[in-house]
Order: C-alpha cells, then sequence, then structure tokens
C-alpha cells in the first residue's frame, strides 16, 4: 500500500509530466489563458490518463508483449513492435467513446470538458504515460496509480500556470517577449520550482 | 521558386516552435546534447516529409470525418519505421531518447501540418512543406542543443572543447543548462531574439498601460 502512496506522490510532483518531461506542451502552453478552461482541460485528461494508461497495460501484458500470447497458444510471437500504434488507436477510440458516453449520461459533464475532449488524442502526456508504463514495467495496479498521478499532476501543473497568467496579462512585458515569449520563462521558473521536490525521497 | 518558400518560410518568419507554437515537448527534452538532437531532428523531419506526403496522396479518399484516424495511422506507421531503424542502427541513441521517438506521433508539429497543409495541397508541394517545417524545427533545436551542451558540459559532440577547471582548465560548466528549465529560459530568449528581429509577430498586448497623467495640483 505504502509503495502505491508513495507511486502517486511522486508522479504528481517530483516526476511532473509537464514541468519534469515536458510533455503535453503544446496544449499547455495554448489552453492556459484562463484558469476555468485550463481546470477543465486537467479534469479530461486526469479521466483519460487514468482509464488508457491500465488499458494499454493490460494490451501489452496480454496481446503485445514477448511471449505474451501464450495463453493463445502463440509462445513465440513478439509483437511489441506494434505497441505505439495500438496505443495512440487506444487512445483515439477511448476518447471518442467517453465523449459519446458523457454526451448521453452526463450531458452537464460534457458540455464542460466537450471541446477539450479530442485535444486530448493529440496530448502527448497522455501517450508518454502509456510508454513510460512500458518502459518502467509497471504492474496493472501501479499502472492505474501511475495514470490517476501523472494526470494530477500535469492537472496541477496547467492550473497553476494559467492562475499566473492571468495575473501577468496586466504587466508590462517588454515588446518581443509578449505573450508566448514570457510564458516560456514563467513555465522554466514553475518547473525550477518543481525541481525542490526532486529532493525528496520517497 | 514556390519550393524555395515552402521550404525557407518556416525557419524565420513561420518558425513552428517560436510562431506557431507546435512541437515543443521534445524541443525541451532531448537538447542537452547534441548528438541525441541531431538524431531526433533527423527522425522528425523524415516523418513530418513523408506523412505529409502520404497523406497528401489520400487526401482526396479519405472521407472528412475519419481522417484524423487515417492521419494518425500514416504517422504511426512512419514513426514504427523510424523507431525500429534507430533500434537496429542506433541503439545507444535510441535509449537516450527514450519516449520522445514514440512521440513524435502526438508531436502537433507533424499532426498540425498534415492537418493544415497536405489535407489542402498536392503531393509534392506537401512534401516540401514537410521538409521545410522540419528544417524550421530542426534550428530552433540545434541552437539550442549547441548553447546547453557547450556551456553545460564544455564539449560539443561529445568533443571537449572547453577544459573543465575539475579537469585543470579554465572552464566552470554551468549546471543550470543541463537542468530542464534552461530550455524553457532559452526558447524564451530565442522568442524574443526573433520577434525584435521581425517585428511583425510581435503579439498584440492584451492592455494597455495607461500614459502617465500629470499630477493633480493640491488643492490650496
Amino acid at each position: 500500500m505504502e509503495a502505491y502512496i508513495s507511486l502517486f506522490v511522486r508522479s504528481i510532483f517530483i516526476d511532473n509530466m509537464a514541468l519534469a518531461f515536458f510533455l503535453g506542451m503544446c496544449t499547455f502552453l495554448a489552453i492556459s489563458k484562463k484558469i476555468g478552461a485550463a481546470f477543465g482541460l486537467g479534469i479530461a485528461v486526469v479521466v483519460v490518463q487514468t482509464i488508457t494508461v491500465p488499458v494499454n497495460n493490460l494490451l501489452y501484458t496480454y496481446v503485445l508483449a514477448d511471449g505474451a500470447l501464450a495463453w493463445a497458444g502463440l509462445p513465440d510471437t513478439d509483437l511489441s513492435f506494434l505497441g505505439l500504434i495500438t496505443y495512440i488507436g487506444v487512445i483515439a477510440a477511448l476518447v471518442q467513446i467517453l465523449e459519446m458516453v458523457l454526451d448521453k449520461y452526463v450531458p452537464a459533464l460534457y458540455n464542460a470538458l466537450g471541446v477539450f475532449l479530442p485535444l486530448i488524442t493529440v496530448n502527448c502526456a497522455i501517450l508518454g504515460g502509456s510508454l513510460f508504463m512500458v518502459e518502467r514495467d509497471y504492474n496493472f495496479a501501479e499502472s492505474v496509480v501511475f495514470g490517476a498521478g501523472s494526470g494530477v499532476g500535469w492537472a496541477l501543473a496547467i492550473t497553476a500556470l494559467a492562475g499566473i497568467r492571468e495575473k501577468m496579462k496586466y504587466s508590462d512585458v517588454p515588446e518581443g517577449l509578449r505573450g508566448l515569449g514570457i510564458t516560456f520563462i514563467t513555465v522554466g521558473l514553475m518547473s525550477l520550482g518543481f525541481m525542490s521536490f526532486g529532493g525528496i525521497d520517497l | 521558386m514556390k519550393i524555395k518558400e515552402l521550404l525557407f518560410a518556416p525557419i524565420f518568419s513561420n518558425n513552428p516552435i517560436a510562431l506557431q507554437i507546435l512541437g515543443i515537448c521534445s524541443a525541451l527534452a532531448v537538447t542537452s546534447s547534441l548528438k541525441v538532437t541531431v538524431v531526433m531532428c533527423i527522425a522528425l523531419t523524415t516523418v513530418t516529409a513523408f506523412s505529409n506526403l502520404f497523406v497528401s496522396l489520400v487526401r482526396n479518399h479519405a472521407p472528412g470525418n475519419i481522417r484524423i484516424i487515417v492521419q494518425m495511422t500514416i504517422i504511426a506507421s512512419l514513426v514504427i519505421v523510424v523507431d525500429q531503424i534507430l533500434k537496429a542502427y542506433a541503439y545507444e541513441i535510441s535509449k537516450q531518447l527514450s519516449v520522445f521517438v514514440g512521440l513524435i506521433i502526438t508531436n502537433c508539429i507533424v499532426m498540425g501540418r498534415a492537418e493544415a497543409f497536405a489535407m489542402k495541397n498536392p503531393p509534392l508541394p506537401s512534401f516540401f512543406d514537410g521538409v521545410g517545417n522540419g528544417l524550421g524545427y530542426s534550428a530552433i533545436l540545434l541552437g539550442l542543443a549547441f548553447i546547453r551542451e557547450l556551456f553545460g558540459t564544455g564539449s560539443l559532440y561529445g568533443v571537449q572543447l572547453l577544459p573543465l577547471a575539475t579537469e585543470g582548465g579554465w572552464y566552470t560548466p554551468n549546471g543550470l543548462l543541463l537542468l530542464p528549465p534552461s530550455a524553457f529560459f532559452l526558447i524564451g530568449l530565442f522568442i524574443w531574439g526573433i520577434r525584435t528581429w521581425k517585428k511583425d509577430q510581435v503579439e498584440a498586448p492584451d492592455y494597455k498601460m495607461a500614459p502617465n497623467t500629470k499630477p493633480q495640483a493640491k488643492e490650496a
């Protein structure tokens, strides 16, 4: 149990997807002008990440990994080269299904998240989560925890950045740095701040 | 002439990283050593060029509502090819790039150019647009990697250029440049540089400072 809590905290703060691995940067910079939108996107990422990482973990363990097809009588098959196309397919399909389910059963949530869901397919934090899961050999339970944790970490980072940018629009930034330039420097400072979590040993 | 424009416009005047905000993730993560960066740039340029070519070839046959899936499949297949080639011929570097080769799939440059350019243009211009945007991306990445490796470790492409103080030389490496945040600062400064040179890229401010007003004369 303790191991899971420590993995959860680690994936939120120390291995933060956005600020330590720079994943999902495009949406991170583009959708962080308003706190409301950033928070909505953050929640959507948490939901999708918590579902896709475990699903991809199951697929990897039982279909793609070397010798994983032993249960089907094919112990010598290694399909791991199909990994990338499988993960992205799973992500695209799940996002689509999630969109339809939300539309049918939870219209309020759909209206809040609707615009952000399609964006998530191309968010590299999601694909990155699945790839890290494979690279670090997480088991099923660990991948659930890691998926949720990395999603929360990303959501936290984008909401914090949106908060800073909302305040910053009143400041007098040098002409060439205005907009994108100063945002990069802000994110750099945030990333520096998050690095201080790196010293925590769990 | 058209091709020349397609090839060179994305490098400075319409740079994918500095202006279009595309493909930033890998720009930050793989630039701490020049060798790895070069491989990454070649991989990305290849994928962008060929995905643009193939997407453009099928653009009239793919129905609009499944076009994203079609593009994704093309891109993912290309990335798998690149990934397998790297694993076979440059295993060390492919280990260092870790997940970032796979992440070319979701690199917004590839998707963005497929959607914005290749869906509307014939194959040949699309191919060159892909090469051009790959070069624009490479220009920024190589610049970043050059600064980060040279001043962060005193070496370039693995060759020690500035003798380190710890080994009897004179140069004390700046460790900050090897850490993730430095990439953000450097890109921020790059953007500042490009926009000072090309004024038309400056973004409009959200709020204007009110001009200073004269201090009111005190009531007697």
